[in-house]
């Protein structure tokens, strides 16, 4: 009895030492954005005297963040982003599930197998590698770089093998072969099949694919940076970053930008949270 | 049964797997060819003519010191980077799986870096570095204590500690998803047979979860072999190019350079040292892979 109520005491103990743990852990990740967070409200002689104030000598101020949205230009490249990332979501889904299905349901084809193989052996490629030849290419013999479009479909192209392999594997193992041949004998085509049985049916994986990849191509550099050159194009990471150049001492303007760099998605996040990481961690898990 | 035609069996691929197939080719299959082929010419990224010259930017990025320094660079980063990312992210997962209060919440707080871009990151912990924590360090010292980013060693230490800050919570949740898929049946039955607590962990849980391991060290190998954004933004290769990675100086060579050639071809060494490495760690991880 004695013993018992010793180990439960021990216990408990140790969930509060851990607790603690986790807490201070958890202050040391999220100071970085605190800084930032409290340092936006400083006018730029208060934030180089003293970044670690919680408030300047010359008190608070909210004028950082109308200038710096004008000189970044933020409404206009929050667009851009977010027009680029929902075209190149909606597509990867359409694609690549598309492309799955036709490989799950017919592996004794020839084409379809060989193509399968080369798209996952395609997925150790870094993106290094690509990048030269896809300027040469797009830029020099196409000429077809500074549209949204291109950047679009490029994403699309560097996504489809990894999203088409986890249907690939949803098809396989959730959808029944009844189900289809039941449609079939219904009078459905293979295309219809499609669409109205085994594609509503993706709806977790459907999911799962379009945030990874959402979250990808939001936060995406090399790639946007290479296609996209003209400044009325830009993205929020290649906008930070052009701004980051330019105003660099400006350290106030800089706060403001990089919050409003991070805004939208940490907005998303207080409310996606938990699709988010369940999301993220099947998708790690499966790829 | 009846043997589908042939002409059925293209319609059909093209009908469902044609755009995909067509982009996956535009994006990854021709150029990486293209690529191959690049490394045989010297191309200077304007004129139309590329004059080949067989191996000789092989050579060229042989004898590029500058490159192999910048590989060496990348290795260390990578090896410090790698283990410290796991042991932490173990350690969270560990922490996060234990059933104290809050520990969903937590979990959501440690993969926040992950949501942003490794560019704001990097300006954002350019910031702390450059003024917060030599205002803390001037303020205990008493005097103009200079910034870690000034410094190479500092540099680096920097950049390993921003990858570990960045990728830890991205990995937690793996692990995470390894403790889970443990069943709590066979650590009470090493519990019972008289194990204490540490020694389940080691000899019952780890070896189970062994590949949520091998999983974690692939991801964090091949993500930090071709690190970019954090070192630009970060560091930008300062302070005097001491904090180049090898996937820096691909861009430079071929973009800032103009030596289009000699960078694809060291993007191609790149790449082959990133794969053997990543393929070889999954290789002997999987080989010793147990069930319960």
């Amino acid at each position: 009895m004695l013993d018992n109520e010793r180990a439960a005491r021990q216990k408990r103990i140790s969930k509060v030492i851990m607790w603690i743990i986790l807490l201070v852990l958890f202050l040391c990740f999220i100071f970085p954005f605190v800084l930032v967070i409290i340092n936006v409200f400083k006018t730029k002689a208060d934030i180089t005297s003293n970044p670690l104030a919680i408030i300047g000598a010359h008190g608070f101020t909210l004028k950082n963040f109308p200038e710096a949205m004008k000189k970044m230009n933020f409404g206009r490249v929050f667009m851009n982003s977010a027009i680029i990332t929902t075209c190149s979501t909606v597509l990867t889904i359409l694609f690549s599930s598309m492309t799955a299905f036709v490989m799950v349901r017919n592996p004794q084809w020839k084409g379809c197998s060989i193509m399968f193989s080369l798209m996952i052996a395609s997925m150790v490629i870094p993106f290094q590698v690509l990048m030269v030849p896809l300027v040469s290419v797009y830029g020099g013999t196409l000429g077809v770089l500074n549209h949204r479009l291109t950047l679009i479909l490029l994403h699309v192209g560097f996504s489809v093998s990894m999203a088409m392999f986890m249907f690939h594997g949803a098809i396989k193992t959730n959808i029944p072969m009844e189900l289809e041949e039941a449609a079939t004998i219904d009078g459905c085509t293979r295309w219809q099949t499609y669409w109205k049985v085994v594609f509503p049916l993706l709806k977790p994986t459907i999911a799962t694919v379009a945030i990874i990849n959402a979250m990808a191509y939001w936060n995406d550099y090399l790639l946007p940076s290479l296609v996209l050159t003209k400044k009325e194009l830009y993205t929020i990471p290649i906008a930070t970053q052009a701004f980051y150049g330019t105003y660099s001492t400006d350290i106030g303007l800089v706060m403001a930008a990089l919050l409003l760099a991070m805004l939208p998605i940490l907005i998303l996040y207080v409310f996606l949270q938990r699709y988010i990481v369940e999301g993220v961690t099947s998708g790690a898990v499966k790829g | 049964m009846k043997q589908k035609s042939t002409t059925y069996k293209i319609k059909q691929y093209l009908m469902f797997a044609g755009p995909g197939t067509l982009l996956f080719f535009g994006a990854v299959i021709v150029p990486f060819l293209y690529g191959i082929y690049l490394t045989m010419t010297s191309w200077d990224g304007i004129s139309k003519v590329k004059p080949f010259v067989g191996l000789a930017n092989f050579v060229a990025a042989f004898q590029d010191t500058a490159y192999w320094q910048a590989m060496g660079r990348t290795a260390i980063y990578s090896f410090f980077a790698v283990i410290l990312i796991n042991i932490v992210a173990f350690a969270l997962a560990y922490l996060v799986t234990s059933g104290v209060k809050g520990q969903n919440f937590f979990r959501a707080g440690f993969f926040v870096p992950n949501l942003i871009g490794g560019i704001v990151l990097g300006y954002v912990w350019k910031f702390v570095f450059n003024r917060a924590f030599v205002a803390l360090a001037s303020a205990i010292a008493g005097g103009n204590v200079p910034s870690l980013l000034s410094t190479p060693s500092g540099a680096m230490f920097c950049l390993i500690l921003v990858s570990v800050w960045q990728y830890a919570g991205y990995m937690m949740l793996i692990y995470v998803a390894g403790f889970m898929s443990v069943s709590k049946d066979v650590q009470e039955a090493a519990m019972i047979d008289g194990c204490n607590p540490m020694q389940t962990m080691r000899n019952v849980t780890i070896p189970l979860m062994r590949s949520s391991f091998v999983q974690c060290l692939f991801l964090s190998i091949t993500r930090c072999f071709v690190v970019y954004d954090v070192n630009l933004s970060l560091t930008k290769g300062e302070p005097f190019n001491s904090s180049v990675m090898a996937a820096m100086h691909v861009y430079n060579q071929a973009f800032t350079y103009k030596n289009y050639g000699v960078g694809q071809a060291e993007a191609l060494i790149l790449f082959l040292v990133c794969a053997i490495v990543g393929v070889t760690q999954v290789m002997v991880g999987k080989k010793g892979e147990v069930d319960a």
